[in-house]
């Protein structure tokens, strides 16, 4: 299926990753491309067929809900492009 | 003293054993050769400070006779997709270009730990999404490999961990380690004529490793020999808690039946990776590889898994989808890039438009698009529906047979250039690989030959999950018949 211009932009919204106007119609003819090779599958049957939702064969693993690290919020926001006191910043979302 | 930089990690630790060099030269040898061959852009940070403080360590250990293990005092690359102490880890991003973790990846952290000797960390593709490293943004990755015959043209190392695949191949590290979501150790191991080994789903943590696809991502060893691989892997694998895919089993010792030869061990070569138009130099590889192992007393039989053609596809429906949902991390607010906008929305948006490649923004909007309301079943429910299919394949073959033998990809390493127009002829790269990764079964790649132009061509193993001792030990039987002994001129 082509993609248009209409559907690039709402995924590229969804995605939050700004494309100007005039590079919508390039994207669609880009990913385009990828849907049409993808759509092959449509070919296969899996008509009773369960989806594999990952590899292993083993159960996930529970432990104790219990805190097992922390206390050190100065070293887990030090790669923070902005941050003051042991916070992130973002700029302001209520008036 | 450049035949340091020759050595295999069991010729190293021989030598380092047997006193004959200390692990500070062995550091230097290849800190040297780093230097002497910078402009393949096989790191994207060097750490030759780190490598000699690793080294001196190593050398005051084995002075009090003690060892850390098997690669104490071994000089490695790091793919830098694996998040180091202190150490930058980009992942070959713009995104991530200023990234200093300050913790370590579980996988570093046993190489750390087994006293290998970190040079730095090696290029690779944007987020590991690509087979040619030329979506990095900090450039692309020379092949040290050229062809003969007066073809000057830069080749490409293949993807994504061509980094660390350059560096071994030029002799700048002797091992280094990889990842591989649907085929980024075994394509680039191919191209640069080394031996690189994707473990089962689960085998290595990868915590601490960026995440691309999480049903899909494995940490593994790239190197120059059967054995090392087998080694390093033993160094890398193990159960950790810090991430719940990762396998609750005992690591076996992976070089157990390294020499036990291939007779009456059943090898299945499968019908329909013989795809249409492939080059006769790559069909011609692969009867070689059959025949060296009838040769040897294996049973070859043909095969069938008749979902193959089905399984790039599927990858590029799941491995996007799982991409765009791990990437939505990369807000400009925690760490990395920030690019200021008039509101939250705009700072992310603009932050991700700048900090992404043309690569990564592709697989994201893909992901996002399979995702999406009103066509998730239709995408990504089917993709996930085919892959029980092309597991399903492989576990009746394995009850034939016990590893399959292919080509690694479809060509020789191409030409920086080629293939960049389109993306789905590089996606294609890795037909030959991705089934394996959607199965998430070990597989392998041992250089078996040249190619009529003089460029390395691999041969593929797959193993039932969990059973490396068998790929490895099939893999050794190829690799002495192959014989393998060319390199690059130069290196």
């Amino acid at each position: 299926m082509a993609l248009d211009q209409a559907t690039v932009a709402r995924i590229a919204n969804l995605a939050r990753i700004k494309v100007t106007d005039d590079e919508l119609q390039a994207w669609a003819t880009d990913l385009s491309a990828i849907i049409t090779f993808v759509e092959h599958l449509d070919e296969v049957n899996v008509d009773g067929v369960e989806p594999m939702t990952g590899v292993g064969d083993f159960p996930l693993p529970l432990r104790a809900d219990k805190v097992s690290d922390g206390g050190y919020a100065e070293v887990v926001t030090s790669n923070a492009p902005e941050g003051a006191l042991g916070f992130y910043t973002v700029p302001k979302v209520v008036e | 003293m450049s035949g340091l930089t020759d050595l295999t990690i069991a010729g190293a630790r021989a030598g380092l054993d047997s006193g004959d060099f200390s692990a500070r030269e062995l550091a230097q040898a290849h800190i040297d050769a780093m230097a002497q061959h910078k402009a393949l852009n096989a790191f994207i940070t060097e750490t030759p400070e780190r490598a000699l403080a690793d080294a001196d360590a190593s050398d005051a250990r084995r002075a009090k006779g003690e060892s850390a293990g098997p690669m104490d005092g071994v000089p490695i690359a790091m793919k830098d997709l694996f998040c180091t102490e202190g150490v930058r880890s980009t992942a070959g991003s713009h995104i991530l270009e200023p990234f200093v973790p300050p913790y370590e990846s579980t996988v570093s952290g046993k190489l750390k730990a087994g006293g290998s000797v970190m040079l730095g960390k090696a290029n690779l593709d944007e987020f590991a999404m690509g087979s040619a490293n030329i979506t990095s943004y900090f450039g692309p990755v020379t092949n040290p490999w050229v062809a003969g015959g007066g073809d000057n043209r830069q080749r490409v190392p293949g993807g994504s961990s061509g980094g660390s695949a350059a560096a071994v191949a030029a002799r700048i590290a002797i091992a280094a380690t990889g990842t591989d979501t649907g085929g980024s150790i075994r394509q680039p191991a191919s191209f640069c004529g080394i031996v690189g080994l994707k473990p089962t789903y689960g085998r290595c943590s990868r915590w601490g490793i960026v995440a691309f696809a999480s049903s899909l991502d494995q940490a593994g060893p790239m190197t120059r020999t059967v054995e090392d691989a087998a080694t390093m892997l033993q160094v890398m694998a193990g159960h950790d808690p810090k991430d719940s895919t990762s396998a609750p089993y005992d690591t076996p010792n992976f070089a157990e039946k390294l020499r036990a030869g291939v007779k009456g061990l059943k090898i299945g070569v499968p019908k329909e990776y013989r795809v249409d138009g492939m080059p006769a130099e790559i069909d011609r590889i692969w009867h070689q590889g059959a025949d060296w192992l009838r040769a040897q007393g294996a049973d070859v039989v043909e095969i069938s898994l008749p979902h193959t053609k089905y399984a790039l596809p599927t990858y590029y429906i799941i491995a996007p989808a799982e991409a765009s949902s791990n990437l939505a991390r990369y807000d400009g607010v925690r760490y990395g890039l920030r690019v200021p906008g008039k509101d939250l929305k705009e700072m992310y948006e603009n932050t991700r438009a700048e900090g992404f490649g043309a690569e990564v923004k592709r697989r994201i909007m893909i992901g996002t698009y399979v995702l999406s309301a009103g066509y998730y079943d239709a995408y990504y429910l089917k993709a996930q529906k085919v892959r029980s299919l092309i597991l399903r394949d492989f576990t009746q073959a394995f009850e034939q047979v016990d590893a399959i033998l292919t080509p690694t990809a479809p060509s020789a390493a191409f030409a920086l250039g080629e293939k960049q127009d389109d993306p789905v002829q590089m996606y294609l790269n890795d037909v030959f690989t991705v089934p394996a990764s959607m199965a998430g079964l070990p597989a392998i790649s041992v250089p078996g030959g040249l190619s009529d132009e003089g460029l390395p061509l691999g041969l593929h193993l797959i193993g039932k999950p969990f059973d490396e001792v068998t790929l490895v030990q099939v893999a050794q039987a190829l690799e002495e018949a192959a014989g393998f002994s060319a390199r690059p001129a130069g290196y």
